[in-house]
């Protein structure tokens, strides 16, 4: 069956009671954005799980390549200077 | 001390406002049963998944207000009855939910339009019972005015977008809503247990609802590019107990599991 008459992908981020940040949950079809946001109410939010719900088109997303893995990321490896690790705190701040 | 258990219910003020209370309340209950069973046909059905898991929802809601309200009218009526008593030991005739909810589910767009014009109604029903003077009345009222703004809403965004789609899902939302409207004038027919609901104070209002019902559903279907269809003097007679052909099916199928298996707990 051809996809091309499908439904755009939608992205589905949910802000939990205490949480203070959107968190992916997953994705739903819908032909545009008030029926997405509708459809994410209906399929993600039933237990209560959120009090915000954004939508973004998967399409208008622009993502990594996974295949630029190498590149992008594998540098980070020998990086331990990086994490603030090595400095003698003060007292005072021993809790940070 | 020996005393019957005091139940929930028996802390309320319990005196009907009246011989057609707990009629009242049956009916209200009865359209939410009825429509909520319409609704569920559509399980593992639905055009599309996200579809299915929003119908399953509604009619899950619905369920919920009907439970209360049979409750309620359980112990308005003081016979014993229960939800259960009400939902699957009754026959056709002792259900008053209006026609219009237990007609065949059509197509999608009909079940959408058929939804769309109860849960509008519901949502000044509701209003309505804010001001009620059965205080238990009005509770439910406000717990469900927010589940039926919802359900409004969004078949209401259905009604739009199918009417105001293609060729061909103009066509079948206009057919339908030939097919339907017919069966609305029955929501707003005042007849003795409505007015006795208004005259009593327990659903103050009832006969200005319908200017809003139809100035709310006209503008929706006018941006549907739907054609309102002109009135008729049909009047349908499910709150009267006498029911379409369709609903003999719908209560057999419901009931029939309970009927087969009394007393069956899972």
């Amino acid at each position: 069956m051809s996809t091309r008459n499908e439904w755009p992908l939608w992205e589905v981020f949910i802000r939990s009671r205490a949480g203070l940040d959107h968190k992916h949950c997953g994705s739903v079809h819908a032909p545009d954005g008030a029926l997405a946001l509708q459809a994410a109410r209906d399929v993600y939010t039933r237990r209560q799980e959120g009090v915000s719900i954004w939508v973004v088109r998967a399409d208008q997303i622009i993502a990594s390549d996974p295949g630029q893995k190498a590149e992008l990321f594998d540098p980070m490896e020998d990086k331990v200077y990086r994490h603030p690790t090595f400095y003698q705190l003060p007292d005072d701040v021993n809790h940070i | 001390m020996n005393t019957p258990a005091a139940t929930h219910e028996s802390t309320i003020d319990l005196k009907p406002l009246g011989p057609q209370h707990a009629a009242w309340v049956l009916r209200l209950a009865d359209g939410s049963l009825v429509l909520s069973q319409r609704l569920s046909e559509w399980c593992g059905h639905g055009p599309v998944l996200e579809e299915d898991i929003a119908f399953t929802n509604i009619a899950l809601d619905l369920l919920g207000q009907a439970r209360l309200l049979y409750s309620h009218a359980g112990a308005l009526e003081g016979q014993g009855r229960d939800e259960d008593a009400f939902a699957y030991w009754r026959d056709e005739s002792e259900f008053r939910n209006p026609t219009l909810v237990e007609l065949p589910n059509g197509d999608f767009g009909q079940s959408v339009l058929r939804a769309w014009a109860y849960v509008s109604w519901q949502c000044l029903v509701w209003g309505t019972l804010a001001k009620s003077r059965d205080t238990a009345l009005a509770a439910i009222g406000a717990k469900s005015v927010k589940e039926s703004r919802y359900h409004q809403e969004h078949l209401g965004n259905w009604v739009v977008r199918l009417g105001d789609g293609t060729e061909e899902s103009h066509r079948r939302m206009q057919t339908a809503l030939d097919y339907l409207w017919p069966y609305t004038s029955e929501l707003f027919h005042l007849d003795a247990v409505e007015t006795a609901a208004m005259d009593t104070g327990l659903a103050p209002g009832l006969d200005r609802i319908a200017e809003i019902w139809t100035a709310n559903t006209n503008a929706t279907l006018h941006s549907a590019t739907l054609t309102v269809p002109a009135p008729t003097p049909f009047l349908a007679t499910g709150r009267q107990g006498r029911h379409s052909e369709a609903m003999g099916y719908l209560l057999s199928e419901m009931q029939a599991l309970a009927r087969a298996h009394p007393g069956a707990r899972w």
